[in-house]
């Protein structure tokens, strides 16, 4: 474990500094993006590898965190630290409304409800294009930073600190317990921990990041958007990001991200069947390697 | 006059969802099994139908045929590919199947999607209708088609229901969804069991798909909601409940329709998505549930 660590900062430590070379704005842009997947990837690894529950909603906790953002400054003009506060919160509240009856129960209810509420929050915006801008999308007048290199480092920033964070929940006890809530309920509850509330506080900490990964992307591309933030699609890549990477490992999804985003890049000239080739190597990699790429690493090293 | 019309068209658009979300009931309750790439499945039928139907002007039966055909041809391949080797698989923790089936099935679900959008077309179509004309029904002038959507769906859980209940096989069915070790220690195979399964499903899906393509069209950009739909309809109904399916479908059928009609259309699948949050909150087993 502690040599991963090693590894892992050296090599953040690397990719940290790349901005500072002579790359071209593209490049810090690419890495950019692969930082936001990465907060995404990990919170959602958090629920599905820890706790368990597979949540087909990120995008429903990343558009939530978005749009409230958004609209707190287009339409109320608050300054950009507010706004992104205000779309996490958001997030956070919205997603604990919708997941506590689905989390007190067993079986496939979180996995509909997170499915139902992208669905839901979709429909709202179309409904709303008044104030949301609907299809086009919501542009939004302030910018993080000018600088692809200083909006890098936020997004950077957010990365390590989100990071930090959700392994430090994973490797502690409370990760344990989420591990056994996750892996055997009922011997769980046998030892006396009441599994709900766990469930809902690792749900809590996931839509927090989500949510304030989701706003920070708003005032970075200058605009909210239900293909970029809100679409299934865009919670299936999150999906795929994670388990690529591989589950339980927090820092595999940060791998499965950097992929998954570089993938992009480079299949963009076959157009729409890069979705497909990169959700068929995903779904490859569940039936042959469930533990995802870091998984095979790490079993590769023991043996 | 209005309210006449909302009974008829709220009548056959809960017929087709009860079709729709029947062979979902009948994968779940013989193999445990949630395919959330259902939708795919269904509108892989409607593509197929319209492909060999009216694009290459086959006809409408011979597209309808076809469309069933590709039903059960991406059923049969979903389990396969897909659910067979995940329920096999070592590596995975039988804790843990489950969730990997899910996310399996949505990832084929998204593949499927993407390659019915670059093979035929991203603009949504609509199937050639089998039977045309008008109907009148206490003064509301109805399409034939409508009726006849409602009719064919009615017969195929007529159907169902005869071939579970009353052929041997189909009480193999039965008696997997619950107790497949019983099943097993009685001499049945139950890959023989889960194939047939499969099987049926292809068949409801693919004519759910083809009727669904020539009521309302369809794309491969309403897949996510057409199984968010599906499903919601199987909880609501209490999952592995088929009754409690075709009641929960006429619920939603009539709340959207209402909706349509008398709020807006956009707003159509608004109140059967709360209905279903407050179902959640409130009687998690659905209408017809087990628990």
């Amino acid at each position: 474990m502690k040599k991963q660590l090693i590894i892992a900062a050296l090599v953040l430590v690397v990719v940290g500094l790349v901005p500072l070379t002579s790359v071209s704005d593209y490049i810090t842009g690419v890495l950019t993006m692969v930082c936001f997947y990465a907060v995404f990837a990990m919170s959602w690894d958090l629920l599905f590898g820890y706790a368990g529950e597979v949540n087909f909603g990120p995008s429903f906790l990343i558009g939530v965190g978005a749009y409230g953002a958004g609209l707190a400054d287009a339409d109320l003009g608050l300054p950009v630290a507010v706004c992104i506060a205000i779309g996490t919160l958001a997030a956070v509240l919205a997603g604990l409304l919708l997941a506590i009856p689905a989390l007190r129960l067993r079986g496939p209810y979180f996995g509909l409800i997170t499915l139902v509420a992208v669905l839901l929050l979709q429909d709202m915006i179309e409904i709303f294009a008044d104030t949301t801008g609907g299809e086009i999308g919501l542009s939004v007048p302030d910018v993080l930073a000018v600088s692809a290199a200083v909006n890098f480092y936020y997004a950077f920033g957010l990365m390590v600190i989100a990071g930090a964070i959700l392994l430090a929940v994973a490797n502690s006890p409370f990760g344990l317990i989420l591990q056994a809530a996750g892996q055997d309920p009922v011997e769980a509850q046998a030892l006396g921990f009441n599994i709900v509330k766990f469930k809902v506080v690792a749900f809590a900490i996931s839509a927090f990041f989500s949510g304030l990964a989701g706003a920070m992307l708003v005032f970075y591309l200058g605009t909210a958007s239900v293909s970029a933030m809100v679409d299934v699609a865009v919670g299936i890549q999150v999906i795929i990001a994670a388990v690529l990477g591989g589950r339980r490992t927090i820092i595999g999804p940060v791998l499965g991200a950097a992929f998954l985003v570089g993938a992009g890049e480079l299949l963009r000239p076959v157009g729409q069947m890069s979705g497909f080739i990169v959700a068929a190597l995903a779904l490859g990699v569940i039936l042959l390697v469930p533990d995802g790429l870091l998984g095979a690493l790490r079993g590769r090293l023991r043996a | 006059m209005l309210a006449v019309q909302i009974l008829i068209d709220g009548f056959a658009i809960s017929a087709l969802y009860a079709l729709g979300a029947l062979g979902f009931t009948l994968i779940f309750g013989v193999s445990g099994v949630l395919n959330l790439a259902h939708g795919a499945i269904l509108v892989t039928s409607a593509m197929v139908a319209w492909y060999v139907g009216t694009d290459s002007g086959g006809g409408a039966f011979t597209g309808a045929a076809a469309g069933v055909a590709a039903g059960v041809v991406t059923a049969f391949v979903t389990y396969g590919l897909v659910v067979r080797p995940i329920q096999r698989s070592k590596a995975i923790p039988g804790v843990e199947r489950e969730l990997f089936v899910l996310t399996g099935t949505l990832l084929w679900g998204v593949m499927i999607q993407i390659l019915l959008a670059d093979v035929f077309t991203t603009t949504p179509i609509t199937v050639e209708q089998l039977v045309s004309g008008t109907i009148d029904i206490f003064g509301v002038r109805t399409a034939a088609n409508e009726v006849f959507i409602a009719v064919v769906s009615w017969a195929v859980l007529g159907l169902l229901w005869l071939l579970v209940n009353r052929t041997p096989a189909g009480r193999r069915l039965l008696a997997a969804s619950i107790n497949p070790r019983a099943l097993t220690l009685v001499g049945v195979e139950l890959d023989h069991v889960h194939l047939l399964a499969w099987g049926i499903y292809g068949v409801i899906a693919g004519i759910a798909g083809v009727l669904l393509g020539s009521f309302l069209g369809t794309s491969s950009a309403y897949i996510p909601a057409l199984t968010g739909t599906a499903f919601a309809i199987v909880v609501l109904g209490g999952l592995g409940s088929v009754s409690g399916t075709v009641i929960a479908a006429y619920v939603v059928g009539y709340l959207e329709t209402l909706t349509a009609y008398l709020v807006s259309p956009s707003w159509r699948a608004v109140p059967a998505l709360i209905l279903l949050l407050a179902v959640l909150y409130f009687r998690p087993q659905g209408i017809l549930g087990r628990r």
